[in-house]
């Protein structure tokens, strides 16, 4: 059963998350270094201490700030799930693009070391037996998911493009 | 039926059709694509999506894509340079002319340069890889901040996907703004109101009188900081201004396609300011909405005062501070760091004596370009130092360093900190 690893409140800013310093790391395999790294956080994760498909869980605005990507695909390096409140669009689509698992649970309640399932439409924390209800990514956003991400979805679009082009 | 805002007539010009509707998902043709060194990722993410499919990576448009650096330049590391060469060459294989190098003649931070050289217009789809990129509704264009691979996706069709209209609230500015009162502090103002998400997922369209009177400098500042309400986009519907800044300023001839907002447009929210009663605001850390009248912070103590960035390093920002400091002298225990939002500007400023001025002061006047404001190199924060900055974000971490401090604020407000040492109202 996955535990939630990290709990934020409001308002965590992609300098938060991945600080500008380390920007001109942008190869998704390279940016799982840097998550957190201001934070005790990125110690832990650098570590192996935080098992893939762990949780984070945020307050509201989560990822606000710098349209960086690097901020989705560092967490996406360690398979994290994040459920928050409310996503900022830019990181919100970042991470729907890049296949980040981004969960919207406006009543989540949760501390660190509980235990959570994270279901299809609800969030059940074992530790405490409280279940809170997942509202749904907006249809935009689940279609490139649905996709298989944003780099399988253009290239799709390019093919048919050139397709159409050649017939 | 009923009108539509701008940001609607802009959306259905740029997909063809009569109207669209507030959660219509549409794919508008982008008129200009814009990124930084963040291209490097983006052409990373590009060459990804051509992978295996025997076709040859081709930017739809060469003439459409700008490619700017300005987030660290001249490079800080081996690692940026090398990004910048990769940049630079395909820069030159595809054919892209709006490409701004490290060039004294025409570099600068990629909002300003945007505007300087008439390339963001009036009605326009702008895309950019930069938040920051709401910078652009000054003109009257629907500009938008993507990720990467979202501009991979730009570079390969000339459109952005799934794009949801957005709704709009209307923020109607009247009122004349009092002396010492600045864009900047409207601007925090309305975060401050707003809070940091109250324009999540939004567009914030600005009417008033006192937004008809500010000159385009001013408007840029109120689009760049739409952001940190979290709005996609910050608008000012075209006007005279707007086209005389395109004219005089920006040097275009072109026949332009101005989109204004229907009458009847119906929006979200409509948020009414009055200019008259505001007084100097700043955004304390460590977010951009705790924002206050300076007067609650004033004797706070500094230690580096930033003067710049794509938000406030225009010629009048630093005209503005050079007024305030002219023959006197910045506190000893505070530095002064000034980065100009272009090379233009720098050289403006240079030749007007502003750079002169600044310097007789204490200050340290560095090239145009977006380090300092992101703690990327230059200017970076001891632990436990406080920076007053006229830049844009007070995250912590923000400048470098996650046991400083940010405050935000405009450029009259670090000047007349910058002789005291504290924070100062500069109406005193």
């Amino acid at each position: 059963m996955p535990k939630v690893v990290l709990k934020l409140g409001n308002d965590i800013s992609t300098d938060h998350i991945y600080p500008g310093r380390f920007m001109a790391t942008v190869l998704p395999t390279e940016t799982p270094a840097f998550a957190f790294a201001d934070f005790e956080f990125n110690a832990r994760l650098k570590a192996g201490q935080v098992p893939n498909g762990s949780v984070i869980v945020a307050d509201n605005n989560f990822g606000c700030g710098s349209s960086r990507e690097q901020a989705a695909s560092c967490l996406k390096g360690y398979e994290l799930t994040i459920v928050a409140k409310g996503f900022a669009r830019i990181f919100l689509q970042n991470s729907c693009n890049l296949g980040l698992s981004t969960v919207i649970c406006q009543g989540i309640e949760a501390s660190e070391g509980d235990e959570v399932e994270v279901g299809a439409t609800e969030v059940v924390n074992k530790t405490t037996g409280k279940s809170f209800p997942i509202t749904p990514l907006p249809p935009a956003r689940q279609a490139i998911i649905d996709a298989g991400g944003l780099i399988a979805y253009t290239r799709k679009r390019v093919l048919q493009k050139h397709g159409v082009t050649a017939a | 039926m009923a009108g539509m805002t701008i940001v609607q007539k802009i959306l259905a010009r740029a997909t063809g059709r009569p109207s669209v509707a507030v959660g219509d998902v549409v794919e508008p043709a982008v008129d200009l694509a814009m990124s930084h060194e963040n291209a490097a990722l983006v052409l990373n993410q590009f060459l990804d999506v051509y992978k295996g499919t025997g076709l040859e990576p081709r930017i739809w448009d060469p003439s459409k894509v700008a490619l700017i650096f300005d987030h660290r330049v001249p490079a800080e590391s081996s690692k940026t340079a090398t990004n910048q060469k990769k940049v630079r060459e395909f820069a030159g294989a595809q054919g892209v002319t709006k490409f701004h190098d490290i060039r004294g003649d025409e570099g600068g931070i990629c909002h300003q340069v945007l505007v300087e050289f008439g390339y963001a217009r009036p009605g326009q789809v702008i895309v950019g890889t930069d938040s920051h990129t709401t910078t652009h509704g000054a003109m009257g264009a629907f500009a938008f901040g993507i990720g990467a691979t979202e501009m991979a996706g730009v570079w390969a069709l000339g459109s952005i996907f799934n794009v949801e209209v957005p709704a709009t609230i209307k923020v109607v500015v009247n009122g004349t703004m009092p002396a010492h009162v600045l864009p900047k502090d409207l601007v925090l103002y309305m975060v401050g109101k707003l809070t940091a998400e109250g324009a999540n997922f939004k567009v914030i369209e600005f009417h008033g009188e006192a937004i008809r009177k500010m000159p385009v400098s001013g408007r840029l500042v109120l689009c760049n900081m739409s952001v940190e309400a979290g709005a996609t986009a910050g608008i000012v519907p075209c006007d005279e201004e707007t086209l005389r800044y395109l004219r005089d300023e920006a040097g275009v001839a072109d026949r332009l396609a101005p989109v204004l907002p229907d009458a009847d447009a119906v929006y979200d929210q409509v948020v009414e300011i009055d200019a008259a009663t505001l007084a100097p605001q700043i955004a304390c850390p460590h977010t951009v909405d705790n924002v206050k009248p300076v007067t609650d912070v004033a004797g706070k103590g500094i230690h580096q005062i930033v003067i710049g960035s794509c938000t406030n390093g225009r010629l009048d920002d630093l005209e503005i501070a050079a007024g305030i400091l002219r023959g006197r002298k910045i506190a000893r225990g505070v530095r002064m760091i000034v980065f100009p939002a272009s090379w233009r500007i720098y050289r403006a400023a240079m030749k007007q004596g502003i750079l002169t001025d600044l310097m007789d002061a204490g200050a340290v006047i560095m090239n145009p370009g977006c380090g300092c404001c992101l703690g990327i190199h230059q200017g970076a924060l001891g632990d436990n130092e406080v920076a007053l900055s006229t830049t844009n974000r007070n995250f912590k971490g923000r400048m470098g360093n996650p046991k400083s401090e940010v405050y935000l604020c405009s450029p009259a407000v670090a000047a007349a900190s910058a002789l005291t040492g504290v924070i100062t109202d500069p109406r005193q």
